[in-house]
């Protein structure tokens, strides 16, 4: 059995080590328009904060290729599948034959069109090692940065530059920073402790017109910038899967087995959309525990074994400057709201299910909040009075305990 | 693979496996000077009230979510233990996110995880926790 593999990311090597639980001989070739070995992406904000660097970014070890047998293009773009012949078709015209193919393109930056962009010089997005390394690059201790996109990566960007440069400011059309992952409330409580650390913010606003070094906003209000960066949103990857013939939603459509709707082709991570057990329907969780996941079922399934990945979610671990936020979910139901002076925190509850919960300031032990949401635990078979006040495994009963504690098989 | 585990039933509550775990985990010889007027940090934790006690650390899971959902490359299993490389580790803590056991912990500055690696990261060699423990409650063997 020959593997291909397109992407090199957190469902190229869940995918890989997947196939190697077993297959341990069958050859894989992974293919990267990027020339890196394996690195953590969300690691690239880390970076400029100094608490990390290329060498201990490595996502796998040096000798993981190796040791897994895989051959790894890097630097080369795929281009094309032909799915009659079975090949990937490389940019140069060389060819990649494949039995079983997992298509893990990620996504790319969104690049709203907006007005007068092209004349700005220094201009950024921030998704890749490179963008990170040339963002670092544009910048001096006198650098003014604009930063539009108050979500994950635009915020992550400015608390991974603010020591680097003179100030940081956030655009933003929403309302309300982080709107994908908080509440209202806990918007706020973010956004002040950001500010406190020397980012400011402008929401509820946006740029009508880019003039060099001058942003016009639409409530009249002009921001002079050195260095632009674009954090709006991105968007999957899905072209390559599109042109084969895959099942092409707003991601690539991938069943619980990783399968698109072509056989012998796979799809995990960013590129793909995938059902939301919390809020019950089909969308694209681009984090990466969902991409390692869907790439190791997507490679047990590959190589003849058997795998269903069905109880994803959206979770996310952040933090800004020491502030760390948990949160997994969906927040549609009954809501539960306990806040003290360094912490908040929500439990939203529905037809007897833990739906999602946000911890902001103390999130120690949040993931026995998150496995009763991914294990759907009937609220009623755990003291959830009890397990409201901390997460807890006290609030179960004591024959869940003997599972969970005592080796005894459920 | 052995593990470390409780019997509740035996469990006092003493607390005690906490302050051998962090002794273990401290990187000195002498306890007194290792953990006196020192707040602990210990990767082993007494839950329970007064009629239950039970002490909670890793499960070395055989499926470790926290090493598949680890954003770094920083959790990794070493013949059948989860182990953290705290130099690689950022602090992101997306393995206290997805642990159902909240056997991950912060380190004592915060800035990275720590958790229980059997005291195989340590010069104890053996589960301190389970040497020290007054009433046998924590045992470490095949289930």
């Amino acid at each position: 059995m020959k593997y291909v593999i397109i992407g090199n990311s957190a469902a190229a090597v869940g995918c890989i080590e997947g196939i190697r639980s077993v297959d341990a001989s069958g050859p894989i070739t992974v293919i990267s328009d990027e020339p890196y070995h394996v690195y953590s992406r969300p690691l690239i904000s880390y970076l400029l904060y100094g608490r990390t660097d290329e060498e201990r970014m490595k996502y796998r070890p040096d000798d993981f290729y190796d040791k897994n047998g895989v051959k790894a293009l890097l630097g080369v773009k795929a281009e094309k599948i032909d799915t009659a012949k079975k090949e990937v078709i490389l940019q140069g015209g060389s060819c990649e034959k494949y039995d079983k193919l997992l298509i893990a393109t990620g996504s790319r930056p969104f690049i709203p069109p907006m007005a007068g962009l092209d004349t700005v010089k220094r201009k950024f997005t921030f998704m890749k090692l490179d963008d990170a390394k040339a963002l670092g690059e544009a910048l001096t201790p006198e650098t003014r940065v604009l930063i539009i996109g108050a979500g994950l990566i635009g915020l992550k960007c400015a608390e991974g530059i603010r020591h680097l440069v003179k100030s940081v400011e956030v655009v933003d059309l929403a309302d309300r920073i982080l709107p994908s992952i908080l509440d209202e409330e806990g918007s706020a409580i973010v956004q002040k402790h950001i500010e406190q650390n020397g980012i400011s913010f402008t929401l509820n606003d946006s740029v009508v017109q880019f003039n060099g070094n001058t942003a016009i906003l639409k409530s009249g209000r002009q921001i002079l910038f050195d260095v632009l960066v674009v954090a709006v949103g991105v968007r999957p990857n899905t072209q390559i899967a599109k042109d084969a013939g895959c099942s092409v939603g707003r991601g690539i459509s991938i069943n619980e087995r990783s399968e698109t709707t072509l056989p012998d082709i796979f799809a995990a991570g960013d590129c793909c959309e995938c059902h939301d057990i919390t809020a019950g329907k089909d969308r694209i969780l681009a984090i990466l525990p969902n991409a390692y996941l869907q790439g190791e079922t997507a490679g047990v399934n590959m190589a003849g074994g058997k795998k269903e990945f069905s109880n994803a979610i959206p979770m996310n671990a952040i933090g800004f400057f020491g502030l760390h936020i948990i949160t997994a979910g969906s927040y549609n139901g009954e809501a539960w709201v306990e806040k003290t002076e360094h912490s908040y925190k929500k439990l939203v509850s529905k037809d007897n299910l833990l739906k999602g919960f946000i911890l902001i300031g103390n999130v120690i032990r949040a993931g026995i909040y998150t496995s009763l949401i991914r294990d759907r635990t009937p609220l009623d078979t755990v003291d959830y009075e009890l397990i409201k006040q901390k997460p807890q495994l006290m609030a179960f009963s004591r024959e869940q305990r003997a599972v969970k504690l005592g080796g005894k098989k459920p | 693979m052995k593990r470390v585990y409780v019997n509740e039933k035996w469990c006092l509550g003493c607390h005690l496996c906490e302050y051998n775990c962090a002794f273990a985990n401290s990187g000195k010889e002498d306890m007194v000077k290792a953990l006196k007027g020192v707040k602990i940090h210990p990767r082993i934790q007494v839950e329970g009230d007064n009629n239950i006690s039970f002490a909670v650390s890793c499960r070395h899971c055989e499926d470790p979510i926290c090493v598949k959902s680890c954003i770094s490359g920083a959790l990794s299993v070493r013949d059948g233990v989860i182990h953290c490389d705290q130099d690689k580790c950022v602090g992101c803590f997306t393995c206290m996110l997805v642990c159902p056991y909240g056997a991950v912990v912060p380190s004592p500055d915060g800035k990275v995880i720590q958790k229980c690696e059997l005291c195989t990261n340590n010069s104890f060699g053996e589960p301190a926790c389970v040497k020290g423990c007054p009433n046998g409650a924590i045992v470490f063997e095949e289930r």
